[in-house]
């Protein structure tokens, strides 16, 4: 190998290994610890007591249904946005990253507004006998807000790289498109959709701002996981606090290798020069 | 083989007029309905009481300082998590050493941490029920409940931005300039500053504006560590929830619609540094790095 003749390694490597020890390790430490210092039998009660399973229920229902329908509208999206041009496309476009740019509890508050009994869509709704806000499928709809983008910007660019031969050659070899769809491009898709949705849903299984506002937040129904910690921590009860805390960081650690993992799966099968 | 050059070509897959009429119709509805109605309704909602009580809402002292509070956490925590980012994009890329990944790995926590569990962490670091909480309280030092806290937490929840948007560039771009310059006698800041920051510098802006805005709108990391305190330690974000719930609803609209001009100005910001090739998409199987692509691209 190459002698590294580039100076710097130490001052910078020093710097990173500093600040990501200090504003992120540390406090994750802190956090491992707290809970672990619970002991097995207090900490076992605590993450599985009814009021914290019914909030992991409805937080990961809520979250698989908005990962589901952001599957579907995010692939659709992102098929428009690469494939068709129409007048305005690059503001829809531009418009995708909304929900990343805008604030968590503004998002919370306007949807809140949109779907509460007599707002725009909640009247409407609430005529089909459907009530959105503070309910269930509320949580679903501020999640669905927020990890929109994920799914739409991972698989957009591999949209934008397919190889236009490929489905020539299954048009030429008499493939419906349909079947063409389903046996060329979804294959191609798959890697990148699969990355898309576990950061969806792992945004969708963390989120509070957006949620909050347009959750009922009632214990056992309407309270996710996030609220619950937030709730203990009002009580001073900072033992539970930091066993529920546990759980979803070591959910969100789950989510992260497995993300990683399917990512280099995708590498693997996709090649490239 | 002769292919005839003149045989028309089938309209590819999906291009159907009324497949494509169809499918443009329902997103175009839904973007309508799930993204612009919010950012829609939020204007209307702020002046939905008149101009004077918007006015009145944005002067209010308790406003004013949320605002100021807010900037201070962006001017401290964005230049921090920017100096972070070019260091950790120059040590990771220029050089080889054992445990990389892992570093990208760690580096990459908090994007996947909910900001509800980052709160949490800080105070069992600096609360009073924390490791080092009772030493700093019997120096008199303050960090929950205080400003510190607030841009520690901000800090915590944006430290991969600017770093995500180097490494994959940096990576792509090499060390041979770098290499070059440096064998040519040029100093290690002369060499960033004068080779390296001018092929980044786009890239390094959309890192510090997306940071930026996520600063300015964190909501979940600093109510924990924030302790709400009206006039004290309120950022916007947590003001609008304190009006929200004070039944001040044209109150917290006009309050988000600042933080909603801020997020449309982020987003021209960013289609604009696109267009200089800034935060260019690259599929996942072409970026170099596995580990510092994987997370979202914007945010």
């Amino acid at each position: 190998m190459r002698r590294n003749v580039l100076p710097g390694l130490p001052l910078s490597l020093g710097v990173t290994l500093f600040y990501v020890g200090l504003i992120v390790v540390l406090p994750l430490a802190a956090l491992v610890f707290k809970a672990a210092s619970l002991g097995p039998e207090d900490y076992w009660r605590i993450v599985s007591s009814s009021r914290a399973l019914a909030s992991y229920r409805v937080t990961v229902l809520s979250a698989l249904g908005a990962t589901v329908f952001n599957l579907f509208f995010g692939l659709a999206l992102a098929w428009v946005l690469t494939r068709y041009r129409f007048p305005g496309w690059r503001i829809v476009d531009a418009m995708v990253d909304l929900p990343f740019a805008l604030p968590t509890a503004v998002a919370g508050i306007a949807l809140t507004a949109l779907f509460t009994t007599n707002g725009w869509f909640g009247s409407i709704l609430g005529e089909l006998g459907i009530k959105v806000a503070y309910t269930p499928l509320g949580i679903m709809i501020a999640m669905c807000f927020t990890s929109l983008p994920f799914i739409v910007r991972t698989v957009q660019p591999v949209l934008e790289d397919l190889d236009p031969a490929l489905e020539e050659a299954a048009q030429s070899l008499g493939g419906s498109d349909w079947a063409i769809f389903r046996k060329v491009i979804l294959p191609l898709l798959t890697p990148a959709l699969l990355a898309g949705v576990s950061l969806s849903f792992a945004r969708a299984l963390g989120e509070f701002g957006a949620i909050i506002f347009i959750a009922g937040n009632q214990p056992m129904s309407t309270e996710i996981t996030a609220l619950l910690i937030f709730i203990r921590l009002e009580e001073y009860d900072y033992q539970a606090a930091a066993a529920i805390a546990s759980v979803l960081l070591l959910t969100a650690f789950f989510m992260l290798a497995l993300t990683n993992w399917m990512q280099s799966r995708a590498l693997r099968y996709t090649v490239r020069g | 083989m002769s292919t005839p050059a003149t045989r028309r070509k089938p309209p590819r897959v999906g291009d159907q007029p009324l497949f494509r009429r169809l499918l443009i119709g329902i997103v175009l509805v839904l973007v309508a309905f799930l993204i612009l109605a919010p950012l829609i309704i939020i204007g209307v909602e702020a002046f939905a009481k008149g101009w004077q009580v918007y006015r009145d809402t944005i002067t209010h002292p308790d406003t004013r300082h949320a605002i100021m509070l807010t900037v201070l956490a962006a001017l401290v925590a964005v230049p921090v998590n920017t100096a972070f980012g070019i260091a950790a994009a120059w040590a990771i890329t220029k050089f080889d050493f054992r445990g990389k990944r892992f570093l990208l790995v760690v580096i990459e926590i908090p994007f996947s941490v909910s900001p509800i569990v980052a709160g949490v962490a800080y105070l069992f670091v600096y609360g009073l029920q924390g490791v080092f909480g009772p030493m700093l309280d019997e120096y008199g030092i303050k960090i929950l409940f205080a400003i510190p806290g607030i841009i520690l937490a901000s800090m915590f929840v944006t430290a991969p931005f600017v770093a995500r948007e180097l490494i994959p560039l940096m990576q792509a771009q090499g060390r041979d300039l770098e290499e070059a310059a440096t064998s040519l006698g040029a100093s290690g800041w002369r060499t960033f500053f004068s080779v390296t920051l001018p092929n980044i510098k786009w890239a390094l802006l959309y890192g510090v504006v997306l940071c930026n805005a996520r600063v300015m709108g964190e909501f979940g990391a600093v109510s924990v560590v924030s302790g709400n305190i009206r006039g004290q330690t309120n950022t916007l974000p947590l003001h609008i929830e304190l009006l929200y719930h004070d039944y001040q609803a044209a109150g917290a609209f006009a309050s988000a619609s600042i933080l909603a001009l801020i997020a449309v100005f982020t987003i021209i910001a960013k289609v604009a540094l696109e267009r200089q090739g800034a935060g260019r998409v690259h599929s996942p199987a072409t970026r170099p790095s596995l580990v510092a692509n994987t997370a979202e691209k914007t945010s």
